[in-house]
């Protein structure tokens, strides 16, 4: 049944498939990195294959590995034939595979996971977050050569008023005390630490009071203009309902 | 207006927290945020041996910890290439089961709690507890037993255990039915169920939704049943698919489950040998007698040569899958051919289960979060690793 898939890719695909394996029972394709995204919508459209159940996605690090370092490795299972097949690719530290969320939605973690796991970014994301750490956490803790004692600097409270979390929903979430560089990151940067750090990193400025207070008077500037706003807006359609 | 939710809330299980637009009470805007739990399972794995995984595979889900052991045993005797001996695999499906069962008494009894139902919440937990006096009994641990082997169990079976299990599988079908004459008909909890938190079956696949969650969607997806191991493809039981994906159908197939559990331990209880070994019959694998340690040359080496360096695997690559408590609960290893796995991966069910619940949860109210998110059963350690 999952051999059948194998063959399907052979003929569909041809040279494109470097090689494919069946050890210990589980079939295996092994792709090009630029095939990726084209290989993994195949296997869902084709009418013969149905590899609509996503299963996992996730990545094996080999560092000593001159070639390229990172294996990733996509499990999918047909709910129409009931056959499983694993795609794999080989990535170089660096590049960037397109995502396959847009093809199962389950991938969108699954690739956060192996963004937060082992740096590997995925083109196309539409969130690309770390998603079980924290984003001032350093280094990517599955890779082979980060030490599973290593120490992470202690992460202090945050003083500065205006740094938001989450970019869906802007610098609004109403956290003050989150601790992400949003504002920078926001404005095109790549800052992968909190404020506080960059400062005791010295990769940003310390603010002066003078501006902390600055900012938080500008964003009670710009809540009170929404909220007259909005009162205006009520006032505009209650006089409308009793000029009817 | 935004709300946080969580990580510290009792609805949350205390692990996860969301982020929540709200418009009125409806919600607009969901992220749900993982990770609270993290303790890095995958990386500790890689620096100990095959064996010492299993108390690791105790804490991922903590409310049925013998699928887990079972699970990563499975994985490694794959590798490994064996077999275990028949009354061995009786005695796996039998504890697994058990596990099962507990799993769903907790899950279905904690939603009715949190729907204000205290009284089947605690009539639940009184049979789980019954259940976990046979896992105490037999593995001596209550919740964390540690108990899987590679290449078989820590002990065999006790005398009673036979007669343990068919004692309490009784109170079972007592107190399900009784869940259910209190629950069933009862307008509230209707109304907080039925058509809430609705998955469709696309959303299922297409998030890698399985287990009692895609069932509830209508996949009549059961590792068990698909892919068959130990000796599940003996036994006669039913998959119970629900029709609308919503909490309802989740709660039911979760007691359904339960007494297709039963009747699967019933069968296995006539079929079980009563005698024969339990571990394969390889010293390179299994730990010697204990007694042969303290008294033998040849077992005190093998042991020291299986605690220190740990077994042998050969090297590759599996992926083995079984049914968890949430869904398939695979594990994907790769041996370099060392006495240490080289990398594990996890997967764990309530992780992509978890992803979908923003889904069931968009254009909701704000009180359906509890039910949903409980029918869910979002298990910290599982998901968190």
């Amino acid at each position: 049944m999952s051999q059948a898939v194998v063959d399907r890719l052979q003929t569909q695909f041809g040279e494109r498939v470097l090689e494919t394996s069946d050890a210990f029972g589980d079939h295996e394709v092994v792709i090009a990195v630029k095939d990726w995204v084209e290989v993994a919508q195949f296997i869902k459209d084709d009418g013969d294959l149905q590899m609509d159940h996503f299963i996992d996605l996730t990545a094996i690090d080999y560092p000593e590995r001159e070639s390229a370092r990172f294996d990733l490795v996509l499990m999918t299972r047909s709910s129409v034939t009931g056959a499983r097949i694993r795609l794999r690719t080989h990535a170089k530290d660096g590049e960037e595979p397109g995502t396959l969320s847009g093809i199962w939605s389950g991938a969108n973690w699954a690739e956060r996971e192996v963004w937060d796991m082992f740096g590997i970014k995925f083109n196309g994301h539409p969130d690309m977050r770390r998603i079980l750490l924290y984003e001032e956490f350093v280094g990517h803790p599955l890779r082979k050569d980060y030490p599973i004692d290593k120490a992470q600097p202690l992460v202090p409270y945050r003083e500065v008023g205006d740094i938001d979390k989450l970019p869906p929903f802007g610098i609004e979430e109403g956290q003050p005390f989150a601790r992400i560089d949003w504002e920078s990151r926001l404005a095109g940067g790549d800052s992968q630490v909190s404020p506080a750090i960059g400062v005791q990193q010295g990769q940003r400025r310390t603010l002066s009071d003078s501006e902390v207070a600055q900012q938080i008077q500008a964003r009670i500037d710009a809540q009170m203009a929404r909220e007259a706003e909005a009162a205006q807006a009520s006032e505009e359609t209650a006089e409308e309902g009793s000029g009817e | 207006m935004r709300l946080n939710m969580g990580p510290s809330h009792p609805a949350m299980h205390g692990t996860i927290r969301m982020v929540i637009d709200l418009d009125g009470e409806t919600l607009v805007n969901l992220d749900v945020q993982p990770g609270y739990l993290h303790r890095g399972f995958e990386k500790s794995c890689e620096r100990g041996t095959w064996a010492q995984v299993f108390p690791y595979a105790d804490r991922l889900n903590y409310v049925s910890p013998m699928l887990n052991n079972v699970g990563w045993a499975l994985a490694v005797e794959k590798l490994l290439e064996i077999e275990v001996p028949e009354r061995c695999q009786y005695y796996r499906v039998i504890l697994g089961e058990l596990a099962r069962i507990s799993d769903h008494f907790t899950c279905n009894g904690a939603s009715a709690m949190e729907l204000g139902a205290f009284t089947p919440f605690l009539w639940l937990l009184k049979v789980r507890d019954w259940v976990w006096d046979i896992l105490e009994r037999e593995t001596g641990a209550r919740m964390t037993h540690s108990f899987g082997r590679i290449g078989g169990m820590a002990a065999p079976p006790t005398a009673t255990f036979k007669d343990d299990v068919l004692r309490v599988i009784p109170e079972v079908h007592k107190v399900v039915k009784e869940t259910e004459i209190m629950l069933l008909r009862n307008r509230i909890f209707l109304d907080r169920m039925q058509g809430v938190g609705v998955l469709t079956k696309e959303q299922a696949l297409s998030y890698g939704v399985t287990g009692p969650m895609a069932r509830s969607t209508g996949i009549p997806y059961d590792v068990r049943k698909d892919h068959p191991y130990l000796v599940y493809d003996r036994f006669d039981f039913d998959v119970p698919v629900g029709e609308d994906g919503d909490n309802w159908d989740r709660f039911m197939v979760r007691l359904e489950e339960i007494r297709q559990s039963v009747r699967i331990i019933e069968q296995a209880i006539e079929q079980m040998p009563d005698d024969g070994p339990i571990n394969v019959d390889d010293p390179r694998i299994v730990f010697p007698e204990k007694s042969d340690v303290y008294t033998t040359i040849e077992a005190t080496i093998a042991h020291f040569k299986l605690v220190m360096e740990g077994l042998r695997t050969p090297k590759g690559e599996v992926y083995s899958f079984t049914e968890g408590g949430n869904g398939e609960l695979g594990f994907h290893i790769v041996s370099d051919g060392s006495g240490t796995p080289y990398r594990v991966r996890v997967r764990p069910p309530c992780w992509y289960n978890l992803a979908a619940a923003r889904e069931m949860l968009l254009g909701g109210m704000i009180a359906d979060i509890i039910p949903t998110f409980g029918s869910v059963n979002m298990i910290g350690g599982e998901c968190d690793r």
